[in-house]
């Protein structure tokens, strides 16, 4: 029987709705208004996880997204399953499945905590030292080690959310609702700033709203219902917008920040259906005020880690704000004032508390006093050198503090208890403002790391800024609201404020134990097990810097990024290294702040949406003749269109050896197409392209080669010239919106003086590609007007006509080696203008073919594929192609680098044939080539580029790049593989055709 | 993400706009007459600074306009833009 922890309702519980929920398969009741942790706390369940390494049991140590032990799984076995939740902000609905994580059987009962007593054996660096040797093994070792590692699982079934983006611009964003940023937040919107106020938490107010003492007035009123009454007017402003449940997750430059709201997570999962559960909101503000408030540390002392050690702060918010004690015999262990503010709250909840253990020795403190007088014992100079309990503290052992802290005196005392609140102080939540760029500097008074230089347009205000107290808040925000605003005067000037806190405190960053530390557990991260004795070996190894000791002891590398514990590591290293903190800085806080869910990163980029695609208007002609496609760039090209049974290569080989023997069809309208227009355009041509342009007669074509600066083939097509100023250029179809850009770069900033314009028309035609002995038939019936002879239409010429009403240009040019027609009409036509093609070749078993026939027929004819056959390495000249290089032209682009010492080396890799001694043997694209496979190491000469079985040839052809490969012709080479050598004499690269009767047939 | 004061449009996302290198490397007018050093350092050297570098964008969508900038690479500052064949407004 579970007991009932539930005192006075806590402010934010509603007490008349209670809510069931499961976790670890045992049901429980919290009420409306707890997260998962409260209400477990509530039920007295302090055990929720056991830790990483060591398989120790943990239980909830914070009430926040700092959160590091109670990471829990919800939902098992369902596609909603999500791991790695921090217990302490899921808010909790009817239906909730919960779990403990990283344990197996249970989490009362888990194999792994053998590692605990092993634990001598797992230092710092284990898997690194350990798994090294021998190499080999490593695919060995690691199954076992993911098996008993990985914190959660992972759904395995499709997310069934919504998740989406949205854009947001604001004058002034205030990130954290406690009191500074609500009073910020008024101040911004009160004068005329479009304000935005963001909190990662489902209510505003931040830790004042249930500071109920006395103690705190604001104005004679108890600083929570002063925020009570701020918060009920900011409602009311119309130039606020309030967002809770929403974490700022990253903060770059120029002020644009990533929110993530969550809209869903706390409904029952029947009310999720049809709505939005997270959105990423893009925030661009003009002025950002981060309010983010500081994270209570912990103390680094032996067994810090049992369930029932709690953050002060922590236990304060749960009495306070959720109405649960977190324990009956709870001790309070402080260096400073905050446990007595925890302290008083347990007392008035009647919350009974056996001892506060203080580091200070002499404290003069009102807080204090008010404790001293309900009989509460204090122990002043006092520190706790270990704890005892297994899966819940039961005792702790307190000893004296030596005069400098270094050591424990005296004679020891064990104290029980149930629950220990712990304190350290403060740290300043400066997480979004480093990662904004913005630079801290070290206060050596209460050893804090605070803003210190702004990168953008920001400010920091409230204890983030290191101002902890009341009295300070209230006193430094609305002075530097007023400076930042360029206002004159808030509302918040006058206030009277009591603060009853003293600022002492007294920093011990290892507490001293009666061990030594080579037996201790003082846990620095709790997450990933690291101790002050692993930071400690990691500087006596020789490591430094502190991200590589972060990165050798995985240090503040958890989930929680060392939200807790960090400030600690720092400590020590400082310490032991004998360095000072301020000049060892920090490591580097990265963004997100809190997780953040795959589906908020894609928004609405999933399935069709992930990546946006292209389609030709003839695409669902392809869809319905079945084609399969091949992503080229963004487009879906038809790859091929198998018949029945087919499979790819069989339905290649048909194609193929159609459009070799009658005719074929594609669909080119995919091809980069570029409108060249001005005085200039010939001129401009032969400084793109490497060979000349001038002569190109008006209706003829020419294949032009495109060069980088460096000589490298960057892309390649046929143009043509239309009229006297006016060409039409094609590009590949993966390089037209680069080619487009290169050739825009140049007009505008190398050659301004060129009268030459640039219109991409790559989507405003269709063109339907007709090849073959019988294409000639075909075209003349789709176009009767146009006279198709030979005389009148060679190849490499142009023609503009009509089919019917529609406009067209007809180009007779060839990427196959047959005669070979394309037909560009509108793009509204195309389709209707293949099908045409279609009905007319049915005699001719007209063949659609897709882009792997295609590049089969090209490579039977030798013709490249600029980034299949080529790389950025490759020359015109190593490409054999010397032909189109104009040695006339005295400028081109990439002509100079031609003749530099690199480009005229005779064993650079070179184009060459390759056929294999095995006729029907096809090679791996890929694949390497070597000369003498008894030579070690294996001198790799180079590798297959373009492979395929010829139907044509009835013989297996190759293209591939060869070191020297021009002057080799002949020669013998051998492609080893796995199983075998296969062996292949050079060749030249053009198989079929040389004298292109073919094409001029 | 920077917000980039396009010279013809005016302030706009970062994501409008494409980086090019280095401003002011002006392509040889006579490449041939050039050694193979001095080719090279054309085509290759590049300052590469961290502080304040004169580099080339392109709003590639917007107006597809090149234009320079003068950045601050250490913080990501930047100081001016101004339209390709001017003199940087600021040292």
């Amino acid at each position: 029987m579970t007991k009932n922890l539930r005192v006075k309702t806590g402010k934010a519980i509603d007490e008349t709705y209670r809510i069931s929920f499961k976790f670890n398969g045992s049901t429980y009741y919290g009420f409306k208004g707890d997260t998962l942790s409260s209400a477990l706390l509530a039920n007295d369940i302090h055990l929720v996880g056991r830790s990483f390494k060591y398989h120790r049991p943990r239980g909830i140590m914070t009430s926040g997204s700092e959160e590091p032990n109670a990471i829990v799984q919800l939902h098992d076995n369902s596609s909603r399953t999500e791991p790695n939740v921090r217990a302490t902000e899921v808010e909790i609905y009817e239906g909730l499945e919960a779990s403990s994580q990283n344990c197996w059987p249970s989490v009362k009962f888990d194999i792994g905590g053998i590692n605990n007593f092993l634990s001598p054996l797992l230092p710092a660096g284990f898997y690194y030292k350990t798994f090294m040797w021998p190499a080999s093994f490593w695919e060995k070792y690691e199954y076992f080690i993911r098996r008993s590692a990985g914190l959660g699982k992972s759904p395995t079934e499709p997310d069934p959310d919504f998740y989406e983006h949205k854009y947001i611009h604001c004058d002034v964003l205030v990130i954290g609702s406690g009191i500074s940023g609500i009073m910020a937040a008024k101040t911004a919107a009160k004068n005329g700033f479009k304000t935005l106020l963001v909190d990662e938490k489902p209510n505003l107010g931040g830790s004042t709203i249930y500071q109920n003492s006395d103690y705190f007035k604001i104005n004679n009123q108890t600083s929570s219902s002063w925020l009570e009454k701020e918060i009920n007017e900011i409602k009311k402003l119309k130039n606020l917008e309030i967002k809770t449940r929403t974490s700022v997750a990253a903060y770059h430059g120029y002020n644009f920040l990533l929110a993530r709201q969550n809209l869903t997570d706390h409904l029952p999962i029947e009310l999720r259906k049809d709505k939005t559960r997270h959105k990423l909101l893009k925030i661009r503000a003009k002025k950002v005020i981060t309010a983010t408030g500081s994270i209570e540390r912990p103390m680094i002392f032996d067994n810090n880690d049992r369930p029932g050690i709690l953050l002060s702060s922590a236990i304060k918010r749960y009495a306070d704000f959720f109405g649960v004690a977190c324990g009956e015999k709870n001790i309070l262990f402080t260096n400073n004032d905050t446990a007595y503010e925890t302290a008083i709250s347990l007392i008035q909840k009647g919350i009974n508390i056996e001892a506060v253990i203080d580091n200070r020795e002499e404290i003069e403190s009102k807080l204090l006093y008010e404790v001293e007088k309900n009989n509460i014992k204090i122990f002043k100079g006092y520190t706790v050198t270990n704890t005892f309990g297994y899966k819940r503290i039961n005792k702790i052992s307190i000893k004296q503090l030596s005069k400098d802290g270094q050591k424990v005196i005296g004679p020891k005392i064990d104290l029980p208890c149930d629950c220990l609140g712990v304190s350290g102080g403060w740290t300043p939540a400066v997480h979004l403002f480093t990662q904004s760029g913005g630079r801290l500097k070290f206060r050596e008074e209460d050893q804090v790391f605070i803003p210190n230089i702004y990168p953008s347009d920001q400010l920091s205000i409230g204890s983030c800024n290191g101002e902890f107290t009341l009295d300070e808040i209230l006193i430094n925000t609305p002075k530097s609201l007023k400076d930042y605003l360029n206002i004159k005067n808030t509302e918040y000037d006058n206030l009277e404020v009591l603060s009853s806190t003293n600022k002492s405190k007294r920093n011990i960053w290892l507490l001293p134990t009666d061990k030594v530390l080579g037996k201790t557990k003082s846990f620095v991260d709790y997450q990933n097990d690291a101790t002050a004795k692993d930071i400690k070996l990691a500087l006596r190894e020789g490591f430094r810097s502190i991200e590589h000791v972060k990165r050798y002891t995985t240090t503040g590398m958890g989930t929680d990024q060392g939200k807790l514990g960090n400030m600690h590591a720092l400590g020590i290293i400082s310490e032991t290294a004998g360095a000072k903190m301020g000049e060892l800085g920090t490591t580097t806080f990265r963004p997100p702040y809190t997780p953040l869910t795959f589906g908020t990163i894609v928004g609405r980029n999933v399935g069709e949406y992930f990546d946006i695609f292209r389609k030709t208007p003839i695409h669902d002609w392809h869809v319905k003749n079945k084609a399969e496609f091949e992503n080229v760039g963004q487009w879906k090209r038809a790859w091929y269109y198998p018949k029945e049974n087919e499979n790819m290569h069989q339905a290649v080989q048909r194609e193929s050896k159609a459009a070799r023997e009658s005719a074929g069809i594609l669909d080119a309208s995919t091809l980069g197409k570029i409108d060249i227009q001005g005085t200039d355009a010939s001129e401009f041509l032969n400084r793109v392209y490497t060979n000349a342009w001038s002569k190109l007669a008006i209706g003829k074509c020419r294949y032009g080669l495109m060069l980088n600066e460096d000589g490298m083939v960057y892309d390649d097509g046929v143009t043509t010239r239309l009229g006297d100023n006016h060409y039409i250029m094609t590009t590949t179809t993966g390089g037209a919106a680069n080619v487009m850009g290169k050739l825009e770069d140049y007009l505008q900033t190398e050659w301004p003086e060129l009268d030459v314009y640039l219109t991409s028309v790559t989507d405003h035609f269709v063109t339907v590609s007709v090849c073959g002995p019988n294409s000639k038939k075909i075209v003349s019936e789709v176009i009767p007007d146009l006279d198709f002879s030979d005389e009148n239409f060679p190849h490499m010429s142009f023609k503009n006509t009509k089919i019917g009403k529609i406009n067209c240009r007809v180009m007779r040019i060839s990427f196959t080696g047959e005669q070979s027609y394309e037909i560009n009409v509108q793009a509204n036509y195309g389709k209707s203008v293949w099908e045409k093609c279609m009905e007319a070749g049915k005699d001719y078993n007209i063949t659609p073919y897709g882009t792997e026939t295609m590049h089969l027929l090209r490579a039977e004819k030798g013709f490249i594929i600029v980034g299949q056959d080529t790389d950025a390495t490759m020359t015109p000249i190593d490409l054999q192609m010397d032909w189109i290089v104009s040695k006339k032209k005295y400028d081109f682009i990439g002509k100079r680098s031609l003749y530099r010492s690199d480009t005229i080396r005779e064993d650079r890799k070179q184009l060459v044939g390759l056929l294999t001694d095995n006729p029907d043997e096809v090679l791996e694209e890929g694949a390497q080539i070597v000369a003498d496979i008894n030579k070690s190491p294996i001198e790799m000469l180079g590798h297959v580029t373009s492979s395929y079985y010829s139907p044509n040839l009835k013989k297996s052809i190759a293209l591939g790049v060869v070191k020297g490969g021009k002057n080799m012709m002949g020669q013998k080479l051998i492609i080893p593989m796995e199983k075998k050598n296969i062996n292949v004499t050079v060749a030249d690269p053009v198989f079929l055709d040389k004298d292109n009767e073919r094409l001029n047939a | 993400m920077f917000i980039i004061n396009c010279p013809f449009c005016g302030e706009r996302e970062q994501s409008e706009f494409k980086a090019g290198g280095e401003a002011h490397i002006v392509r040889p007018k006579q490449p041939t007459e050039l050694s193979d050093d001095q080719w090279a350092e054309y085509l290759f050297m590049r300052k590469n600074i961290k502080g304040v570098q004169l580099e080339r964008w392109n709003h590639a969508h917007g107006c597809r306009k090149w234009f320079n900038m003068v950045r601050d690479t250490s913080n990501d500052e930047i100081k001016a833009v101004y339209k390709m064949g001017e003199k940087p407004p600021i040292e």
